[in-house]
C-alpha cells in the first residue's frame, strides 16, 4: 500500500541523507519526497510518500524516530489529511494552438504563468489525479509537452495539529508541543506545560 | 594558548570556560565524561589530538589496525558497560574502524569514534586520505557528527556519549576537522551538555497491556523466558530473576543473553536457537507463552519464522520499538526500559505451579545429554568440547571469555557455563570473526583485576594477530585459546551437511601459533590430548604474562546439535547416535 509519512526534521546538513538511506536500506522507493521550512524555526518538514506493505508502516515510523534529527513523524495513513502537489507544466504552443490550452487551463482551474511566442508555462495545485488528467489530455491537445516538474506531495492532517494527534496517540516527542496559533514563535517559548 | 594548558595538571578546566584548542578541547572533553583508556591509531589528520595528549590523565592503547581500537574500544564497553573510545585518522584509519563501528551497531555496544579528517576547506576535494567518513559510516552507527568547527567539539562529544548509552546503545562517530583541532575555543564543559535525553516517542507501555501480560502469564500452562541482551544493559537480572521464581517459568537465552541468568540455576535452559540444545528449542516450540525480555527474534534465534513457536502467546518487552513485530508477531509489546517494565508488571504477577512443565521438560533432555561429548570416555582425541569443559571448570568460571566467531564460539556458548553478565563477550549479530584478541585486550582495560581468556579458531585469530604486539607493548595479562582444527570449522561444516563435503578454501594453513607467540615475546604451548589440557591450563593462568595455548583438536568435529537455515526450530540435527569421530575403526 501507499505510505505517507509527515516529520519535522531539524534544519542540518546531511539529515535528508539519513531519512533517505533508511529507506534506500529497507530497499523501498521513495515516490516523492518534499521538504521545507515548518512553522518552526530550526525544524523542517518532509512530506515523503512511498509504496510498502501495510505492516512496514510501524516500522518504518519507528526507524524514523531512532534518527536522531528527527523530532516528529505522523503516519497519514487513512487520516483524514489535505493533500496537494504543485506542478509546472511547459507546453509547446504558437499563437494559433494556444486558445485551446487556455481552454483546458480553464476547466483545470490552472493557471498560465509564462508565455512566450512558442511556449507556455501552465501551473496547477492540486491532488495528484487531477493533475495526471492535466498532463493527460495535454498529451492528446496538439501541442507537445516540454518539460513536467511536480513538487510531489504535501499532506496535511485535517484539523488540530499534527503535534496534537501525535501526543494524543501517546507518541509525540517531549519538545513536540505544537504552538497553538502558527505564527514563529521561538523554539521552546510555545512549550506549555503538560 | 598551548603553554597555559601545559601547566595544567588540575582539572580546572572543566569547572571553569577556559581558552583551548580543539585539540585540547577533544581530550578535556573525554576526561569530562570519566573516560580513562582509549584506543587508537595515529596519522596526519589527527596528529594535533596525539600532540594534547600529554597534557591529560587519559591511557591510549597504540593498536596495530584501527580495526582493532573499534574492537578494544567495543570490548572495553561490552566488559565495563561504560562507554568504549577509539581514535583514528583520516581515510584508511577511519574505514579501516568501520567492521568494529558495525560490530558494535549490531550487538548495541556504546562506543563513542573519534576520527580526524582534513581541513575544513579542502572537504569534498579528495586531499590526501580524505574519505567521507560519516557517509561511509551513515548506516552503521547511531549518530555522526562531522565538526569543523573548534567550538562544536566539546558539544558533539557530549551528546556523542549521550546518544552511545541511551535508549538502546550503540556507536557514535565524532569526525573532526584538522582545522578544528587547531582553532583555539572556549571550553566550557557544562555549556556543553546536550539537551536532556528524550527517550523514543513510540516507548509505550500503559496498564490495559501490562494486565493483559499479568492475565497471559498466569494463565500460562507451558511458559518460557527469552532473556536476551538487553537484560544486562538494562540492569534486570534480579527482576527476570524474580519473575522466572515467582512464576517457576524455565529461561532460555539467547547468545548474547548468556550470563544474565545464571547457568547454574535450577531454571536455566542455556542457550536457545541454531545451536541451543534441541529441548530447549522444543520447549519454545511447545511453550504456551513466550515473555520476550530485551531480545530481537534475531534468525539464529527463530529459525523458521512461519513455523516459530506456533502454539504460544508473546509477550515482548523491548526498549526499540522498531523491534516489536519486525519478525515475531507480539499478542502484548511492552515497549520500555526493560527493568522499569519488569518493575511495574512483577507486583501484578503471582505465584504459581510449574512443576508439570518443567517435568515434561526435563524428561525431554534424555537422549540427547547422554550423548554429549563429555560423557563420554576419553579416546585420547582432543575436542573442543573438552577445552571449554575443562576451562570452565579450571576457572570455576570466573573468568571473563571473549570470543571469535564460529565453531569454537558456540562451544564455548555450549559448555562454558557463565553464571554473571559480562562473562562472555562475543559477536553475536554481526559475527566479526577477529573481534577476540583485540576485544579481549579491550575488556582487560575495564577489568584489569579479573582472569580474561581470548578463545579464537585458528582462522579468525590470524585476522587481528597482529595485535599480539598491543598486549606486549602494554604489558597485559591476556590468556589466549586457539581451538585450531586447520579449517575454517563453521564454514567447513555447512559444505560438510549442505554441499556435498565439498571443502572449498576451508583448509587452512596456519603458522605455528606458539612459536608466533614466541617471536612477540609471549610464552605458549602445544596440546594435543585431552590429558595435557588441565596442566596446560593452570600454566597459562599461573604465567605472569601473556600465554597462549595452541589446542590442536579434531579437525572435523561439528557443533551439534545444529537447526539448518530455513528449517524450524524442532527440525534439529542432533548429535549422531554413534560419533563417527570416537567411534573410528583405529579406535579400541
Amino acid at each position: 500500500m501507499m505510505h505517507t509519512f509527515v516529520a519535522y526534521v531539524e534544519d542540518l546538513p546531511g539529515v535528508l541523507t539519513r531519512v533517505a538511506s533508511l529507506f534506500r536500506r529497507l530497499n523501498i522507493n521513495i515516490h516523492s519526497l518534499t521538504v521545507g521550512r515548518s512553522e518552526r524555526p530550526g525544524l523542517s518538514r518532509l512530506t515523503l510518500v512511498c509504496e510498502a506493505s501495510a505492516e512496514a508502516g510501524h516500522r518504518i515510523r519507528a526507524s524514523l524516530y531512532k534518527l536522531e534529527n528527527v523530532v516528529e513523524v505522523d503516519d497519514i495513513a487513512q487520516a483524514p489529511s489535505v493533500t496537494r502537489e504543485l506542478a509546472l507544466i511547459k507546453v509547446g504552443a504558437t499563437k494559433e494552438t494556444r486558445s485551446a490550452i487556455f481552454e483546458l487551463v480553464e476547466v483545470f482551474r490552472a493557471r498560465i504563468v509564462d508565455l512566450t511566442a512558442d511556449s507556455l508555462m501552465v501551473e496547477m495545485t492540486g491532488v495528484e489525479s487531477k493533475i495526471e488528467g492535466l498532463i493527460e489530455v495535454l498529451k492528446q491537445s496538439d501541442s507537445p509537452i516540454l518539460e513536467i516538474c511536480r513538487s510531489g506531495k504535501m499532506t496535511m492532517r485535517r484539523g488540530h495539529h499534527t503535534s496534537r494527534v501525535l501526543r494524543a496517540m501517546g507518541s509525540a516527542g517531549d519538545d513536540a508541543i505544537e504552538p497553538e496559533s502558527v505564527d514563529l514563535t521561538p523554539e521552546g517559548a510555545a512549550i506549555e506545560p503538560e | 594558548m598551548g603553554s597555559n594548558a601545559n601547566q595544567q595538571t588540575s582539572n580546572a578546566h572543566l569547572t571553569t570556560p577556559t581558552p583551548l584548542t580543539g585539540a585540547e578541547i577533544v581530550w578535556a572533553t573525554l576526561v569530562g565524561e570519566g573516560v580513562t583508556d582509549v584506543f587508537g591509531y595515529p596519522g596526519g589528520a589527527i596528529l594535533p589530538v596525539y600532540d594534547a595528549l600529554r597534557k591529560f590523565p587519559i591511557h591510549h592503547t597504540l593498536v596495530r589496525h584501527e580495526q582493532g581500537a573499534s574492537h578494544m574500544a567495543d570490548g572495553y564497553a561490552r566488559a565495563s558497560g561504560k562507554v568504549g573510545v577509539a581514535l583514528a585518522t583520516s581515510g584508511p584509519g577511519a574505514t579501516n574502524l568501520v567492521t568494529g563501528i558495525a560490530t558494535a551497531m549490531l550487538d548495541s555496544i556504546p562506543v563513542v569514534c573519534i576520527t580526524g579528517n582534513v581541513s575544513s576547506k579542502v572537504l569534498g576535494t579528495d586531499a590526501f586520505q580524505e574519505v567521507d567518513i560519516t557517509g561511509i559510516t551513515l548506516p552503521v552507527t547511531k549518530h555522526n557528527f562531522l565538526v569543523n568547527r573548534a567550538d562544536d567539539i566539546a558539544p558533539a562529544i557530549r551528546h556523542a556519549f549521550q546518544i552511545a548509552q541511551s535508549g538502546r546503545p550503540g556507536p557514535v562517530l565524532v569526525d573532526i576537522t584538522k582545522d578544528a583541532q587547531q582553532a583555539t575555543a572556549i571550553f566550557d564543559f557544562a555549556a556543553a551538555k546536550p539537551k536532556p535525553y528524550k527517550p523514543h516517542p513510540m516507548l509505550h507501555v500503559d496498564d490495559t497491556a501490562l494486565t493483559q501480560a499479568a492475565e497471559l502469564i498466569r494463565n500460562a500452562k507451558r511458559p518460557v523466558i527469552l532473556a536476551g541482551h538487553g537484560v544486562s544493559e538494562s540492569g534486570a537480572m534480579e527482576q527476570v530473576r524474580t519473575l522466572a521464581e515467582r512464576t517457576q517459568t524455565p529461561v532460555a537465552l539467547t547468545l548474547l543473553g548468556l550470563g544474565v541468568f545464571p547457568a547454574s540455576h535450577p531454571l536455566s535452559l542455556g542457550m536457545m536457537g541454531m545451536h541451543g540444545e534441541s529441548w530447549v528449542n522444543d520447549a519454545i516450540q511447545e511453550a504456551d507463552l513466550l515473555i520476550a525480555c530485551g531480545m530481537r527474534f534475531d534468525d539464529r534465534v527463530t529459525g523458521k519464522l512461519s513455523s516459530y513457536a506456533q502454539k504460544a502467546k508473546k509477550i515482548h518487552i523491548e526498549i526499540d520499538p522498531a523491534e516489536i513485530n519486525k519478525n515475531v508477531k507480539a499478542d502484548v509489546a511492552l515497549v520500555g526500559d526493560l527493568r522499569a517494565v519488569l518493575e511495574d508488571l512483577l507486583p501484578r504477577v503471582g505465584g504459581r505451579d510449574g512443576s508439570a512443565w518443567l517435568k515434561t521438560i526435563e524428561a525431554s533432555k534424555g537422549a540427547s545429554a547422554v550423548r554429549d561429548i563429555r560423557n563420554l570416555p576419553d579416546s585420547g582425541h582432543l575436542y573442543a568440547a573438552h577445552v571449554m569443559h575443562d576451562l570452565w571448570r579450571l576457572t570455576g568460571g570466573d573468568a571473563v571469555v571473549v570470543t571469535d566467531v564460529g565453531q569454537h564460539q558456540m562451544w564455548e556458548a555450549q559448555y562454558f557455563h557463565h553464571e554473571k553478565p559480562r562473562t562472555l563477550i562475543t559477536s553475536g549479530g554481526l559475527g566479526t570473526m577477529g573481534f577476540a584478541l583485540p576485544a579481549a585486550i579491550g575488556a582487560k582495560f575495564a577489568c584489569p583485576e579479573k582472569e580474561v581468556w581470548v578463545v579464537a579458531g585458528d582462522g579468525g585469530f590470524q585476522m587481528t594477530a597482529a595485535e599480539l604486539s598491543t598486549i606486549v607493548q602494554e604489558g597485559i595479562k591476556i590468556n589466549i585459546a586457539i581451538i585450531n582444527n586447520g579449517y575454517l570449522g563453521m564454514v567447513r561444516q555447512w559444505q560438510e551437511f549442505f554441499y556435498d563435503r565439498n571443502y572449498e578454501s576451508t583448509p587452512l594453513v596456519s603458522p605455528d601459533f606458539v612459536k608466533l607467540a614466541d617471536a612477540h615475546g609471549i610464552p605458549g604451548r602445544a596440546v594435543r590430548t585431552r590429558g595435557e589440557v588441565e596442566d596446560a591450563v593452570q600454566e597459562a593462568r599461573s604465567t605472569k604474562g601473556a600465554y597462549l595455548l595452541n589446542f590442536l583438536v579434531e579437525k572435523e568435529d561439528s557443533v551439534y546439535p545444529m537447526i539448518p537455515v530455513g528449517s524450524a526450530l524442532h527440525e534439529m540435527i542432533l548429535r549422531p547416535h554413534k560419533n563417527p569421530l570416537l567411534e573410528q575403526p583405529d579406535d579400541e
